[in-house]
């Protein structure tokens, strides 16, 4: 079991944190006709704004409510009000995504209130157009609690509440945030491909893929359809990825009564053997040919993959969920976890991650921990540190901004493992260092030389 | 808030800005910020601008007061480069948590994480930028940065512009406050010349400087601070004993240059080092002032000479591109300096101007433009998002010039586009960089993807194919010319 290890600096160095209403922002860009709104200062939602285009490479629809200095003074519901009107007029969204800053949450502001002041003022005008709210202060949590809470807030407030007519195959999945627009695509492949009919909630593969529209529009085109989750309530089983989708999926079950079965990870031979096992038993149909074809492809893919895997040390930086999925597939092809940080201390998942202590930190943390390891693992902002310590970086998660077609990238279920043990094999092999007589040196101080190199006299 | 509101007061009343003169005394009063439209707004706050303004500054530590969002969403996100340190780009922020901001940690937390940033990297300085948050709860970071200032003898510089003050320019101008009564003149050069001059305004994205230094250099001209591109702190804090000054983008440190005029006689001049002309008359001027602080005239004629010799390796150079780019049409959708700084230069190719937006623009900046274009029904403050997708998705221009915020307009309308604004990937300043820009236009509108990209898919191009085979011999041969002569134009 890890250890976590609390945060004791007072200046952040490098933050790996991306804010939690970004998060929440993100979650609802996975809804179609969704314009997600932050309730804050401008500043607040230029900067997601400019990050979420430098990850995705795409215009990304982002409002703000625009508080300034009196509003912050004598309260902002009537920027709010005047946000959601001018937003419905210009761009009759089908969802509006408030996300709550640390501004107005310092403030206390009580948003819910407002936002049922406002729907009730005017029922009709807002017609057509669902407002949820998701509480997401800046200064707790970060990207995974904000996708997760936008997920808990759409389903409290648009999914039909009660015990419904369930249809035998429909299946709504609620994936978490470190699964990327390949990953959602996927899995929804897989799943179809057992006759069953997933809603996925948020679809971020139907949004932010990349296509190109022919027309202007202001708002997402693609994703989740509000119907969709207001319908969710008639599905046969829940799935939810990741841990921090356990709230969403227990609110969906307190409302409606659809059992949940929860993967900490899809990624890896033995967690996509259960996926797909569960899969099967719902269904009643056997594992199609061409899935039992990628699981062998995934066992030759660890022969082939492992021998550049073992006792390599692996320094990962990631949200929890995200950290525990890679930390777990490493772990699993012989690779040790050197260090291991993450955002924030309020998931369960930390504990279980392969490492003998979990950082609660920044990049700074990492760069520190990471010292004499053959791989760095985390998001873009990594890069200066991999400069410095002349450590090869992985990028994954959010933001990756200096390379192109991150959100295309597989990581999951048989075929993503597959992928990634080739990814990593191949960065390893791009980055071999050719034995020298100095290093192999028997007589060499060892001591040393062993914190340096691990093979191929590792162990002895 | 009282000091803060009367610094924003101050930093609007700008006797050297044309659009603030222009005004009565009661609009006046009411400075420039403009009340945005909640739901409707776009750009970022002040803090974003005072950062701007300042990140930069290689050697410094800039350490963030706030939550986690300010800095953590935004963090080595610019293309300003550096020569030497590297420290601007490491980022710091206290974070505070719900805790801090609960239990009123954040005063003592921000001590603290200068003593940590001073101990680990002692930096020249640190600057603190304040936020919304900290704002909001009343830390009083003057307070802390003073006392940090006086416990660990070195530069703890406040920089007091939260994003809830209002707009990014608002911001620039406090950052350049900041400059002025905390920077600015606190360190005496021990080497002062008759050819110092400051750059003010100018950030070195992509290294764009360094392809105008050389030609200072060339001239004896020594660039005391150029502010706040590729700056150290000393020279930041010794640039008040400079001859002369010259102030690169327009509105967002003309404060900064009129105070330094008035505190320390430093003359400067609005120029742009972007085009051929404008690259000229720069340094024209720039001897012109330093001649007049008393410099030795002969430097106007070398000058002169070096001007020549560069404009006509430049001239030359871009009339390679004439018979590429001749009649090409180009929407510029910027603000401020560069509408008109390289609109020159591209007409001279033989490149026509559709359009160019004026949305930062000052009242001097238009009255260029109108001089360069004939007609102002070329100019427009500017476009909404679905009309500007409409203009370009009819393609009633070549290729469209802008910052990233339209980039995405530009190519879901498949349509070239060209980052002219702080992400750009290429120098664009001095003689040099004016023939990059036009080779980077030549290469965007010539790339072999436009006409493959704008090809619909051939099931959608031909319904009726299959209905209409025609019963001859030569079918297929038939039918691939047909196909062939639709795909290739556009259905």
């Amino acid at each position: 079991m890890a250890r976590i290890l609390l945060q004791s600096k007072s200046a952040a160095v490098n933050p790996l944190k991306s804010s939690q209403p970004l998060g929440a922002a993100f979650a609802f860009l996975g809804v179609d006709g969704a314009m997600p709104l932050f309730h804050g200062s401008q500043g607040c939602t230029s900067f997601a704004l400019v990050l979420f285009v430098r990850h995705f490479k795409e215009a990304i629809p982002l409002q703000t409510t625009a508080m300034d200095e009196v509003a912050t003074i004598l309260g902002a519901a009537d920027h709010l009000e005047e946000a959601i009107f001018n937003l419905k007029n210009r761009t009759k969204p089908k969802l509006i995504g408030v996300c709550t800053t640390a501004l107005v949450e310092t403030r206390g502001e009580d948003c819910a209130g407002d936002i049922a002041n406002i729907k009730l003022k005017h029922t009709q005008e807002l017609a057509g157009t669902e407002v949820v709210l998701a509480n997401t202060p800046d200064f707790d949590g970060a990207i995974e609690e904000g996708w997760a809470r936008a997920v808990t807030a759409m389903i409290e407030g648009i999914t039909r509440s009660g015990e419904r007519a369930r249809h035998p195959k429909k299946i709504a999945i609620l994936p978490g945030c470190n699964l990327t627009v390949a990953d959602v695509e996927h899995m929804r492949d897989m799943v179809e491909s057992f006759g069953l009919k997933p809603v996925i909630l948020p679809d971020i593969s139907g949004s932010l893929d990349g296509t190109v529209p022919d027309r202007w529009v202001a708002t997402t085109y693609g994703g989740t359809s509000v119907e969709d989750i207001r319908e969710l309530g008639t599905a046969m089983q829940c799935i939810a990825i990741g841990e921090h989708m356990r709230r969403p999926a227990k609110a969906l079950l307190g409302l409606t009564g659809v059992p949940y079965v929860l993967f900490q990870s899809l990624t890896g031979l033995q967690d996509t053997d259960r996926f797909v096992s569960l899969l099967s038993s719902i269904s009643g149909a056997a594992v199609p040919a061409r899935v039992r074809r990628r699981r062998a492809q995934l066992q030759d893919a660890m022969l082939d993959g492992h021998f550049h895997f073992g006792g390599k040390k692996i320094a990962i930086a990631a949200e929890p969920d995200q950290l525990f999925q890679l930390a777990t597939f490493f772990a699993g092809l012989g690779s040790e976890i050197a260090a291991a940080v993450t955002t924030t201390d309020r998931s369960k998942i930390l504990e279980k991650v392969p490492a003998v202590s979990v950082q609660i930190g920044d990049l700074g943390d990492l760069e520190s921990l990471a010292v004499g390891a053959d791989l760095l693992v985390t998001h873009s902002h990594g890069r200066q540190a991999s400069e410095r310590l002349r450590i090869p970086l992985m990028r994954i998660g959010f933001p990756v901004f200096d390379r192109l077609g991150s959100q295309h990238k597989l990581a999951i279920l048989y075929q993503g493992t597959r992928d990634l043990i080739f990814e990593v094999a191949n960065i390893f092999q791009a980055n071999q260092h050719a034995p020298t007589p100095e290093a192999l040196d028997p007589l060499r101080n060892r001591e040393i030389s062993h914190e340096r190199c691990s093979p191929p006299l590792a162990g002895q | 808030m009282s000091s803060l509101s009367a610094k924003i007061k101050d930093a609007f009343d700008e006797p050297a800005c044309d659009k603030n003169r222009g005004k009565d005394a009661k609009p006046r009063k009411e400075g420039c910020s403009k009340s945005l439209t909640p739901g409707a707004a776009a750009g970022g706050c002040a803090f974003d601008g005072a950062k701007i303004v300042l990140q930069p500054i290689t050697d410094v530590a800039h350490l963030v007061h706030a939550p986690l969002a300010c800095e953590g969403n935004s963090w080595d996100n610019r293309g300003a480069v550096s020569s030497g340190p590297t420290l601007w780009r490491t980022s710091f922020t206290t974070d505070l948590t719900e805790l801090d901001l609960v239990m009123g940690q954040g005063e003592r937390k921000l001590f603290k994480a200068i003593r940590e940033i001073k101990h680990t990297y002692a930096p020249p300085a640190i600057f603190v930028y304040s936020t919304c948050v900290t704002a909001l709860i009343g830390d009083d970071i003057e307070a802390v940065c003073k006392r940090a200032t006086e416990k660990f003898g070195l530069a703890v510089v406040p920089i007091n512009a939260p994003g809830l003050a209002g707009s990014k320019n608002l911001g620039n101008k406090l950052a350049a406050e900041a400059l002025l009564d905390h920077v600015i003149g606190t360190v005496e050069p021990d080497d002062p010349g008759p050819y110092d001059i400051n750059i003010l305004g100018e950030f070195n994205l992509s290294g764009e400087f360094w392809l105008v230094k050389p030609l200072l250099d060339r001239l004896g001209i020594r660039v005391r601070a150029c502010i706040p591109g590729d700056a150290r702190y000393r020279d930041i804090a010794s640039a008040h004993r400079a001859r002369a000054a010259m102030m690169v983008c327009s509105t967002a440190l003309i404060s900064l240059a009129r105070k330094m005029e008035e505190r320390w006689d430093i003359p400067f001049f609005e120029g742009s080092f972007y085009g051929i002309s404008d690259t000229s008359q720069a340094l024209r001027n720039l001897v012109r002032l330093l001649v007049r602080k008393g410099a030795d005239p002969e430097i106007l004629e070398r000058t002169e000479t070096l001007i020549a010799q560069q404009e006509a390796i430049a001239w030359k150079k871009l009339e390679s591109y004439r018979q590429r780019l001749q009649g090409k049409r180009v929407l510029l959708n910027t603000g401020g300096v560069k509408s008109w700084s390289v609109v020159h230069a591209l007409m001279e190719i033989g490149i026509e101007i559709v359009g160019t937006s004026v949305k930062k623009s000052t009242v001097q900046d238009k009255e260029r433009i109108k001089q360069v274009l004939k007609h102002d029904k070329h100019m427009f403050e500017s476009m909404a998002a679905r009309e500007l997708y409409a203009m370009l998705s009819e393609h009633r221009a070549d290729i469209m010039l802008s910052g990233g915020r339209t980039q995405f307009i530009a190519l879901k309308a498949k349509t070239p586009w060209l980052d002219i604004n702080q992400e750009r990937q290429h120098p664009y300043a001095g003689y040099d960089g004016m023939v990059e820009l036009v080779r980077q236009i030549d290469l965007a509108i010539h790339n072999p993807i436009w006409s493959q990209v704008r090809q619909p898919a051939p099931w959608d191009c031909q319904p009726d194919l299959i209905g209409e085979l025609p019963c001859t011999r030569n079918e297929t041969a038939y039918l691939f010319d047909e196909f062939a002569c639709a795909t290739a134009h556009e259905c």
